[in-house]
């Protein structure tokens, strides 16, 4: 019996428990980024944002949640019910389950496995399917417009991730996360892979569907994209999933770039502060951008989107892979 | 040790079951949908044998890439379900004996391995001992020395299949305007813009 809860029952209740330890600052943190986006958004139109829910409108995500969560579900008749319910949690799961391999400060990782980032692209290159099932199950033109939007989009951005992330496993020589960012302690790979830094945060707002890319949503032409037949909790599901994908994308430019929880300069003031708070405060910056993006630019036309991804950023990022590989073979900087 | 087995029966269960359902399920979105089960289930297999680069790349490529596009046409496709079961039965016979040979294929090099243990050794396969290097490492030391020629002749077969994929869809189409992006660039307000004095009543 002691075996038994030292074996099997004791690792798996400490493992839920960690589970737990992500997962609700992880929901908390959705919610007030969508109060951060709108007073963002707000203090840039001059506007003055939620403010009548609690102080300083801080009620408000609260009040948005609970609202969704008693309005009734509406499952439209000709559409397939199955794929249908399957498509929000496949959305809002696939936010939350890159989250396991994420390090927060040294060794302070729920699965520190050997692939991490290619974990963390096949869960962000996964986020398509709910997108695509929610528009084929809902029966419904403007649905169905824009998951097959959305899935050659995210298609054609994935590539460039790709290539971005192979130019920093160059530079790092291992696929672990943990690796990645303590070969960022002289210097984060923003400096000197500058432009790949930009079409990384670039192609990660056309993968999470954000302004200026947000075309599967473009209320103007679709109503309101592949979600328009949802509503009340599923609704909720894909606008968390939405969120949840922000902050993980952030938090990817973060790790790969921006040295995920290492301070800015290793000396005394700097250096006091803890990992994590450092690798909250670089994700806050980068979803910042995120949000301010939204406010200063026009929706992309859809083949302008397509010619950004495939003639403009898969060159670029195809160049800088070579570059890069050249530049570390002729110096002799390449890891072990 | 229990754990592993169990994880082990519960995956190629799944995939099993999820690939009997890609032949027999109605819809042909709903085979694409098990098919992608299928697949996480092998990738899940992989993981279980230690090969995670193994399993990470199936997910990558086959499910977010290959199964998307899959996905894409088969939603498009505008299929007569009733027409389609018509010929399950006809071809069952010839899709059985594939089948067939292929696990009497299997069974062999099953066999094989049992009879003479160090078969896998004449292969003289300069493996890495996996306890030292990652799966990665070992997997690329491979594929860039040894099989390096092997390797180039693959990717360049891969780009004839796109570039005669690319030419035998393309038609030029007549009455395009594209966008001229430098073009646009290039203007400049003094070609563009003119101001006038319109008169009242008068027009230009």
């Amino acid at each position: 019996m002691a075996e038994l809860w030292t074996g099997y029952l004791l690792p798996t209740v400490i493992i839920v428990a960690q589970i737990i330890a992500i997962v609700a600052p992880l929901l908390l943190a959705v919610a007030y980024l969508t109060y951060a986006e709108r007073k963002v958004l707000a203090g840039m139109q001059l506007r003055k944002g939620p403010n009548v829910v609690g102080p300083f409108g801080l009620g408000q995500p609260i009040a948005d949640g609970l609202k969704l969560l008693f309005k009734e579900t509406v499952i439209p008749s000709g559409a397939n019910k199955v794929v249908f319910i399957a498509a929000p949690v496949v959305t809002f799961l696939l936010g939350l389950i890159g989250w396991a391999v994420i390090p927060f400060d040294d060794g302070m990782v729920l699965a520190d496995i050997n692939v991490g980032i290619l974990y963390l692209f096949a869960v962000s290159s996964l986020g398509v399917y709910g997108v695509i099932m929610a528009g084929w199950a809902s029966n419904s033109k403007y649905a169905f417009l824009g998951a097959l939007r959305s899935a050659a989009q995210m298609v054609s951005y994935e590539i460039s991730i790709g290539f971005v992330i192979v130019t920093v496993l160059l530079c790092v020589g291992s696929l672990n996360l943990t690796e990645i960012v303590r070969a960022q302690e002289d210097l984060w790979f923003a400096v000197p892979l500058l432009p790949m830094f930009v079409v990384f945060f670039v192609s990660g707002l056309a993968e999470t569907n954000r302004a200026p890319f947000d075309l599967p949503e473009a209320e103007a032409e679709l109503v309101a994209g592949f979600n328009v037949e949802y509503s009340s909790m599923p609704f909720a599901l894909f606008f968390l999933g939405e969120y949840a994908n922000m902050i993980l994308m952030s938090a990817m430019t973060t790790i790969l770039f921006l040295g995920g929880w290492l301070p800015p300069i290793d000396v005394a003031p700097f250096n006091w502060i803890p990992g994590p708070i450092w690798f909250g405060a670089k994700i806050a910056m980068v979803l910042f951008v995120f949000l301010w993006v939204r406010a200063t630019f026009p929706r992309y036309r859809y083949d302008q989107l397509m010619r950004l991804g495939w003639k403009v950023f898969l060159p670029l990022s195809l160049f800088w892979v070579f570059l890069t590989a050249g530049v570390l073979v002729a110096t002799g900087w390449v890891p072990k | 040790m229990i754990v592993q087995a169990l994880a082990f029966y519960m995956f190629a269960t799944v995939a099993i079951a999820a690939g009997v359902m890609v032949i027999s399920a109605r819809n042909p979105v709903h085979s694409v949908l098990f098919l992608i089960a299928a697949f996480f289930n092998a990738a899940g297999l992989f993981v279980l044998m230690g090969a995670e680069f193994l399993a990470m790349i199936l997910v990558i490529v086959y499910v977010g890439a290959v199964a998307v596009l899959f996905l894409f046409v088969v939603m498009m496709l505008d299929i007569n379900f009733v027409e389609m079961r018509q010929g399950f039965l006809q071809y069952l016979p010839i899709g059985g004996l594939i089948g067939v040979i292929l696990l009497i294929e299997l069974l062999f090099v099953f066999a094989g391995w049992t009879v003479t243990p160090d078969a896998g050794n004449v292969a003289a396969l300069p493996m890495f001992d996996l306890s030292e290097v990652s799966n990665t490492r070992a997997l690329g030391r491979l594929l860039y020395t040894k099989y390096i020629y092997l390797f180039q002749a693959a990717g360049l077969v891969l780009l004839v299949a796109m570039i005669g994929a690319i030419v035998l869809t393309l038609r030029p189409r007549k009455g395009v305007r594209r966008q001229k992006v430098p073009d646009q660039v290039r203007r400049t307000r003094a070609e563009s813009v003119e101001i006038k004095k319109v008169e009242t009543g008068k027009g230009i």
